[in-house]
Formats: structure tokens, sequence, C-alpha cells
């Protein structure tokens, strides 16, 4: 097989396949949003076709993968440097800058699209906004600037449940906003968390994350009290009425389980144990989100579920 | 070969195979994409775009 074209040398031919490109979306951020999302568009009124919905969803998460494509693209030099990231396909050699960059305008064109078409402007501009904040607010700009990078970053990755409400409803409500502020603060806490035991690491790329410029001591006192201030947000759906006393009393405990992991992490400060309560509040707050989340899914889709059975009996 | 020819590039198995998925991949989402266009034309139009006017 052979082409004919006239390139300099050293020509380089891709070996990429389309894992590789996979890759490029950041699947396991992409998942979270997808979930995320999903109880958004569970909890909203439902105003969209099943099929639309579900096309709906893809968009948001395919959008979500090219903000992941675009963040990759520019933080390539960095990537490189630390252990965390150095075999994401541009530093392992899979995929070149360039490709990734036209990947990623593709991608974020269509999916804003498609959202628009199958579901609504309003969610298509909030998804073509988040996108934005994404790649530019937070990667361009914050990322390499400002310990605060991943607080005002952090509202790119709690846009998706209010896109997943928009794309049902057309609208933005209290909340969709509350589960906007749930995550939004959920942050702060889970990124300081991984921080404070990857700080060799952001120190090696340059990154001023908050342990590396404030100091570890200061970055656990403010995951305490971001956790002190997520421990009652948490709550919100329920003492706001949006969900049932099952969320209220999971999402209490769930407060109270993080408040003394980032209460361990404030108080222990030297020894073995450092990094290992670091971590499981790093492991501790994904599972926190996941499960209050959860529970607002199964507390829409139970009732629909048994609508459902009674309709069929 | 004739002298004024560019040079020709060949590519390896592996260049080949990686060529092939990357073309497959592509090939999909694009019927996928179709399906999509039309699942969405049918659904927003409605049934009725399949009954004959009179």
């Amino acid at each position: 097989m052979s082409i004919d074209i006239n390139l300099p040398e050293p020509i380089r031919i891709s070996l990429a396949g389309p894992a590789d490109f996979v890759a490029l979306l950041k699947p396991r951020v992409m998942s979270l949003v997808v979930f995320t999302a999903l109880v958004g568009m569970v909890a909203a009124p439902q105003n969209l076709h099943p099929v639309l919905s579900f096309l709906a969803l893809i968009a948001i998460a395919v959008g979500a993968g090219a903000s992941g494509a675009f963040n990759m693209w520019y933080d390539a030099d960095i990537d490189a440097l630390m252990s965390r990231t150095k075999n994401r396909p541009i530093p392992s050699g899979a995929v070149t800058p360039g490709e990734t960059l036209v990947f990623g305008a593709i991608l974020s064109g269509f999916s804003v699209l498609t959202l628009g078409f199958v579901a609504n402007w309003l969610s298509a501009g909030l998804l073509a906004f988040t996108i934005f904040f994404y790649a530019v607010i937070y990667t361009m700009w914050l990322k390499r600037s400002t310990p605060q990078n991943i607080v005002i970053g952090g509202a790119a990755g709690a846009f998706p449940p209010m896109i997943g409400y928009a794309a049902m409803s057309g609208t933005v409500t209290l909340e969709s906003c509350v589960l906007f502020l749930i995550i939004f603060i959920w942050t702060p806490p889970h990124f300081w968390a991984l921080a404070l035991v990857k700080s060799a690491d952001y120190a090696a790329a340059a990154i001023p994350m908050m342990p590396n410029v404030k100091g570890h001591d200061r970055t656990r006192l403010e995951i305490l009290l971001y956790t002190v201030v997520l421990a009652p947000v948490g709550t919100l759906p329920w003492m706001l009425g949006f969900a049932g006393v099952t969320y209220g009393v999971v999402s209490i405990f769930g407060g109270v389980a993080m408040l003394a992991l980032s209460w361990r992490v404030f108080t222990i400060r030297t020894g073995p144990a450092v990094n290992k309560t670091a971590m499981q509040l790093f492991g501790g707050s994904i599972v926190y989100l996941f499960v209050l989340f959860a529970v607002l899914l199964l507390e829409h889709v139970v009732p629909a579920v048994a609508g459902l059975a009674g309709w069929i009996a | 070969m004739p002298q004024n020819l560019p040079p020709r590039i060949t590519l390896t198995p592996e260049q080949a195979k990686a060529r092939r998925a990357r073309n497959i991949a592509i090939g999909l989402s694009v019927g996928f994409l179709v399906v999509v266009f039309y699942a969405v034309t049918i659904i927003k139009l409605g049934p009725a775009v399949f009954q004959k006017g009179g």
C-alpha cells in the first residue's frame, strides 16, 4: 500500500487507534458527567421524547469529552511532567497536538448542534459555555495562574446536571442550581485532598495548586471549611422539598462522614498516615457525591417504575 | 520509476492497521450521526409523516 505524497523528512505516519482518541475524551470524567447529567434530566419535568432524551445525554457526554480533548491539547507540556498524566495520548506520542485540537473542535461543534436540535438551544448554549469555561477559563487561564484554579474551574464540572435539567425542561430552575451548587462546593475538598498527596507532581509542573502556594496546613484548613459548607448544602434538595426523606437521611450521614474525613486530614499532619487520610478523603468524596446523586436518581425513577408497573397491570 | 515522480511512502503493517481502524471508527460515527438525525427528524415531525396525503 502506498500513497503519492511529498512531505519533508522525517515523515510521521500516525499509529493512533480509536482507543487513543477515546482516551482524549477522559472517559472516567465523562462517566461522571453522564451520571450527573442523567440525574438532572430525571429530576426535571419530563417534556422530551425518550429517544431524544437519550440522544441529548450522549450529546452532553460528547461535549464533555471534547472539553477533555481541548484540555489535553493545551496541557500536553505539563502532562508530560506529572506521573499521573504522562501516559496520556499526546505525551506518550500516540496522537499529535494538532490532531487533538481538530478532534476536540469537531466534537464540540457536533455535540452542541446536536443537543440544540434534539432538545433545545438553552441546553446547547449551556453546553457550549461549559466547554468554553473548561477549555479557556480553567485550562488556559486559571490552572496555571492561581491556587483558586479548581475552585472557579469546578463550575465546569458542576454544569452537567444543569444542562441535563435544561435539556428536559427548557429552563434553569432553583432545583438545577442546587445540583450545580453541590458539585461546585464539593470540588475543592475533593481535588485538594489529591493535591496534598500529589503536591510534588504539581510543583514539578509549576501548577500553583493550593498546597504548593499556601502550604499544606492552609490547604487542610480550607478543605475543612469547604466541607463545613458542603455538608448542609448537600441536604438542600431535601430541605427545599426537591428530594424525599431517604435523600435527607443519606445526605446528613454523608455530610457527617465527609466532615469526619476532612477533620482527620486537618488534624493528622505528620507520620505515615498523612497521605492515607488524604486519599481516604479523596475516595470518600467520590463515594459521597455518587451516593447523593444515586439516591436522587432512585427517588425519581422508582415512583415512575412503580407507576409503569401499575399501568401494565 | 520515472525520475520526476515524488518519493512514495509505503505504510508498515502497523500503520496500515491503525489507519484502517481509524477509518472504520470514523465510518461508524458518521453512520451513527445519519441514524441520529433521521430518528430526530421522524420524532420531531411525528408519525403523521408516514401517512400519504389524500
